[in-house]
């Protein structure tokens, strides 16, 4: 007998069903700003997570970057891919042994008025004790003067179940009002 | 856990189309589109609330089989979702990021395949004086019904908690 399910699963590798992704928690930065956004009790029920979001900071350039910690590691333990284009050329770069994995794509204060880089981020198989964690994320940003749109890559060199998700800005020291991060659970 | 990534609305053109609109969008935080799409001139025109002023802006990069490239454009009269002159159907993924807002513009990511011709990724920025998005539309380039047959385009509402 065909199993059906199986079947299906062979076919396309990727059903969800309307109650695999759950909304857990949100942040929206208020009037002043936030230095820093925190994710914490993270429930291990999950599959993957998921974190989709609007962000400006207030660094004086035009661009900035976030950087994404886990379990509040502030050490050297994070590396980073990205492919870039910005407008002109596309590029590849990669960092290692950095405090942090970086996000960019985001606006600084004099981007263009209004602006936010955008991103969506995906934390693989975050409470497997068995491996290191990888994250991967598509951002952009765009102020009709210029932009840039990153494809990017982190890793934590660490095997711990990630419970706490931390996001600061990486030139600026706030993010601007508006910022908005959400975290989703995807079920497995 | 409030369960989301609802579906809003699909569409599959059953004969070859000049426009299609959604609205009624609802109330999330984003929508995300899946649409595989044909048509005879490459591609296809994405506009926000029938917008037809210069407030579209893009930057992106390709790969095209050779080479990756990025380029970008300011001041459009819209955005553009890909759509495949041959044989086969442009997948298009498109986040319309935080589209119910009226204190920010609206920024956009959209990945981009088409397995005959390139990949690519595009980030927009609608500039209009900031307002919830309530329609999108995939319009011909031309106006004539060049959206191919077999094109499906489908909508999901991800609402944050």
């Amino acid at each position: 007998m065909i199993q059906l399910g199986i079947l299906a699963s062979q076919i396309s590798g990727h059903l969800a069903s309307p109650t695999s992704y759950e909304s857990i928690a949100t942040v929206t930065v208020g009037a002043g700003g936030s230095s820093t956004i925190t994710f914490s009790s993270i429930p291990s029920t999950y599959k993957h997570l998921q974190i989709r979001g609007i962000a400006r900071t207030n660094r004086t350039q035009v661009q900035d970057a976030l950087r994404v910690r886990f379990n509040s590691d502030s050490g050297s333990n994070y590396a980073h891919h990205y492919l870039l284009g910005d407008g002109s050329s596309a590029s590849a770069g990669a960092n290692t042994s950095i405090t942090g994995i970086l996000i960019d794509g985001i606006v600084g204060d004099t981007g263009g008025s209004n602006a936010y880089g955008g991103l969506v981020m995906d934390i693989l198989d975050y409470s497997n004790t068995n491996k290191y964690k990888t994250l991967r994320s598509l951002s952009g940003r765009e102020d009709n003067t210029q932009g840039a749109i990153w494809f990017e890559s982190g890793l934590w060199q660490n095997s711990n179940a990630v419970s706490t998700v931390t996001i600061i800005p990486n030139g600026g020291t706030l993010f601007n009002q508006y910022s908005q991060f959400a975290l989703y659970g995807v079920k497995g | 856990m409030a369960s989301t990534y609802t579906p809003i609305a699909t569409y599959t053109a059953a004969t070859d189309q000049s426009s299609i609109t959604f609205s009624s969008l609802g109330s999330y935080t984003d929508i995300r589109i899946v649409a595989s799409l044909k048509d005879s001139n490459n591609y296809v025109l994405l506009r926000f609330n029938s917008d037809t002023a210069s407030n579209y802006s893009r930057t992106w990069m390709y790969g095209n089989g050779s080479s990756a490239q990025s380029n970008r454009t300011s001041n459009a009269t819209s955005a553009y979702a890909g759509a495949s002159s041959g044989s086969d159907f442009t997948l298009n993924t498109i986040d319309v990021m935080n589209y119910g807002n009226a204190t920010t513009y609206k920024t956009m990511l959209i990945r981009q395949n088409d397995a005959a011709g390139d990949v690519g990724a595009f980030v927009y920025l609608w500039r209009k004086t900031p307002e919830a998005i309530t329609s999108i539309s995939f319009i011909s380039p031309t106006g004539s019904a060049t959206i191919k047959t077999g094109s499906t385009i489908t909508l999901y509402g991800i609402k944050a908690a």
